[in-house]
C-alpha cells in the first residue's frame, strides 16, 4: 500500500504522538547519567531527582527570604503581564482591524501606517519603553501589546476583507446601517478568526515577556531563569522552561476550545 | 406606471463598454428574466439595479424616483452563493432583517420585540418549507435549503423589488424544480417585482413573464472592449437612438403569452410571442 493511503487507529496515533517526547526524555536521561557517572557534581544535565528536588523547593516550600512559593508567585506575575498584554492587543486589533477592513476611509488612512509600524522590531523599542514608562509593569505589558497588536490588526483587517461582498450587500438590502453591519455581520465572523490569530501570537508574546523580565524585573518566570543562570542552576532552569512551554500549550488549547464552544458554526463554515 | 425605468443607461469601465444605451421599462409585478451568454453584462445590469454600481450615463428610476446609489431595503436580493450569514441559525438569518429595522445602533432586539420578530421569522421559514430547521446553521443545510432560507431572509423586509442573481444555478434539477414551484408561489402571493438573471432558458420560460436577451452585437476580438452589451430587439431600443451601438444591448424582449398575472395563479402555457 502507498504511504499516503496508510490510515492510523486512534491508539496508534496517540502512541506515535508520544514517541518523540519519550525519545527526548530517554536521550536526556542517558546523557545525564553519562555525565554524572564521570562527575557527580556536574551541573549541565542534572538528573531527574535533582530537578524534582528543585521543583519541590520552588513550588512547595516558602522562600526563606520572602516567604513566597516562588514558582507560583513567578507564574502569577508572568501570567498577569502576559494576559493583560494579549487582552489589550486583542481588543485593539478587533476595533482597528474591523475599522480598517470595513471602512475604505479608515483603510486608506491607517492601513499603510499599520503596515509600516508592524515592521518595527518590538525588542528595539524596549529601551524606549523602559525610559518612558519606567521599569514597572506598564513597560512590560506595553512591549507585549506593541509586539502583537499590529500583526493582529493586519490579520483582522484581512479577515474582514475575506467576508464575501455578497454578505455585505445582503445586509444592506435588509436595511442595516454601517454600525449594524459591523456589529451583526462583521464582528461575530471576525471573532473566531481573531482567536486563531491570537493562538499564533502566544509564542511572540512569551518571547517579549521573557525578554522584558530578563532585563528588568523582580519577579516572573523569565526573571527567575535569568537570575539562577548565574549559578548554572540547570535543575531550576529546565523545569521552568518545561513549565513555560506547558502554560503556552494550555493557552493555545484553551483558545481552541473557546473557539469551538463559542462559535460552533465556524469549523463547518470554514470547510465550505 | 412603471416600477423600474432605465433611461439611456450606459456602463463603462474606462475604455471597456459593458452596457450601452439601455432603455427599459419594467411594469409592477413583472417577473423579468435576463438571459444571455457569460460576460454579456447581465450581472452588471443587476448590480446597477442593486445600487452596487452606478451608471456612467443615463438614469435608473424606481417608482419614478431616482434609484438610491447604494443597496437598501427596497430591493431584496438572493445571490447564487454567500447569500445567508454563516454565523446565524436559520431563524436568526430571517430575523436579522427585522432586527436591522427595529433595533438601534448595534442591531440587537430583546424581549417582546425579539419574540415577535422570531415568530414572524418562524412563520416565513414554514412558508418556504423550512419548518423544523429553525436552529440549523446554513453549513448544515443543503444548497436548496440555503436558497430557500435566502428567499425567506430577503422577503422579511418586504422589498418592492426582488433581484435574483442565478439563484438556482448550482442546484440539482429535481431540487430546482421544487424551488421553482416555491418561487412562482412567492411571486403570485407577494407584492413583488422580480428581476432574475439566469443561464437556464427553461427556467427563464418557466418563471418569467418577460424575457430579455442580452447580446454583444459586435464581437470582433479587437473591438470587444469597445462594444458592450445592449438590449437588441426591444421595440424601444430598436427605434434607433442616435449614438452607434457599442455596448451590450438587449437583443430579444419576449413577453410570454398567455400573460401570467401575479396573484391570479394561472398555469403558464408554453406559447410565446415576441413583442
Amino acid at each position: 500500500m502507498r504511504a499516503i493511503n496508510l490510515r492510523l487507529s486512534r491508539t496508534a496515533r496517540i502512541a506515535l504522538a508520544l514517541l518523540p517526547f519519550v525519545a527526548l526524555l530517554v536521550a536526556y536521561n542517558i546523557g545525564s547519567n553519562l555525565r554524572l557517572a564521570e562527575n557527580p557534581n556536574d551541573k549541565l544535565l542534572p538528573s531527574f531527582e535533582t530537578m524534582g528536588e528543585a521543583i519541590k523547593a520552588y513550588a512547595f516550600e516558602p522562600d526563606p527570604r520572602t516567604g513566597q512559593y516562588l514558582l507560583w508567585s513567578d507564574t502569577a506575575a508572568s501570567l498577569k503581564r502576559l494576559l493583560s498584554g494579549l487582552g489589550i492587543a486583542a481588543l485593539i486589533a478587533l476595533v482597528f482591524g474591523v475599522l480598517i477592513g470595513l471602512l475604505p476611509v479608515m483603510g486608506a488612512t491607517l492601513g499603510p501606517f499599520v503596515a509600516v509600524m508592524s515592521m518595527v522590531p518590538p525588542l528595539a523599542l524596549l529601551p524606549i519603553l523602559f525610559i518612558v514608562m519606567g521599569l514597572g509593569e506598564a513597560s512590560k505589558i506595553a512591549l507585549i501589546v506593541i509586539g502583537t497588536s499590529l500583526k493582529l490588526i493586519r490579520d483582522v483587517a484581512l479577515r474582514v476583507g475575506d467576508i464575501p461582498r455578497e454578505q455585505l450587500i445582503k445586509a444592506q438590502t435588509l436595511g442595516a446601517s454601517t454600525a449594524q453591519i459591523a456589529s451583526r455581520v462583521v464582528f461575530p465572523q471576525t471573532m473566531p478568526r481573531l482567536l486563531d490569530a491570537l493562538r499564533l501570537e502566544i509564542g511572540p508574546a512569551w518571547l517579549f515577556l521573557i525578554a522584558a523580565e530578563a532585563i528588568a524585573a523582580d519577579s516572573g518566570l523569565g526573571y527567575r531563569i535569568f537570575l539562577v543562570r548565574r549559578y548554572l542552576s540547570m535543575d531550576v532552569i529546565i523545569p521552568y522552561v518545561v513549565w513555560i512551554t506547558l502554560l503556552a500549550f494550555l493557552m493555545d488549547l484553551a483558545l481552541r476550545l473557546l473557539q469551538r464552544k463559542a462559535y460552533p458554526w465556524f469549523a463547518e463554515a470554514r470547510k465550505a | 406606471m412603471s416600477e423600474i425605468v432605465f433611461e439611456h443607461v450606459w456602463k463603462e469601465y474606462g475604455d471597456h463598454v459593458v452596457l450601452e444605451q439601455i432603455d427599459l421599462e419594467i411594469e409592477p409585478r413583472a417577473f423579468l428574466v435576463l438571459v444571455g451568454p457569460s460576460g454579456c453584462g447581465k450581472t452588471t445590469f443587476l448590480r446597477l439595479l442593486l445600487g452596487e454600481e452606478r451608471p456612467t450615463r443615463g438614469a435608473i428610476l424606481l417608482e419614478n424616483k431616482p434609484l438610491k446609489p447604494e443597496p437598501d431595503f427596497d430591493r431584496g436580493v438572493v445571490f447564487q452563493r454567500y447569500s445567508v450569514f454563516p454565523h446565524l441559525t436559520a431563524v436568526e438569518n430571517v430575523m436579522v432583517g427585522r432586527e436591522f429595522e427595529r433595533a438601534g445602533f448595534f442591531g440587537h432586539l430583546s424581549g417582546a420585540k425579539r419574540r415577535a420578530a422570531r415568530e414572524e421569522a418562524e412563520a416565513l421559514l414554514a412558508e418556504v418549507g423550512l419548518a423544523g430547521n429553525e436552529t440549523k446553521y446554513p453549513s448544515a443545510m443543503s444548497g436548496g435549503m440555503q436558497q430557500r432560507l435566502a428567499l425567506a431572509q430577503a422577503l422579511m423586509r418586504k422589498p418592492r423589488v426582488l433581484l435574483l442573481d442565478e439563484p438556482f444555478g448550482a442546484l440539482d434539477p429535481g431540487i430546482r424544480a421544487d424551488i421553482h414551484v416555491l418561487m412562482k408561489r412567492i411571486w403570485n402571493e407577494t407584492d413583488l417585482t422580480v428581476v432574475m438573471v439566469t443561464h437556464d432558458l427553461r427556467e427563464a420560460f418557466a418563471l418569467g413573464t418577460r424575457i430579455i436577451a442580452f447580446e454583444r452585437p459586435r464581437d470582433l476580438p479587437e473591438e470587444r472592449e469597445r462594444y458592450g452589451a445592449t438590449l437588441v430587439g426591444d421595440t424601444k431600443a430598436a427605434a434607433g437612438q442616435a449614438p452607434p451601438r457599442q455596448g451590450a444591448t438587449i437583443t430579444k424582449d419576449i413577453s410570454l403569452w398567455p400573460a401570467k398575472i401575479a396573484g391570479s395563479d394561472t398555469k403558464p402555457k408554453a406559447a410565446t410571442k415576441p413583442s
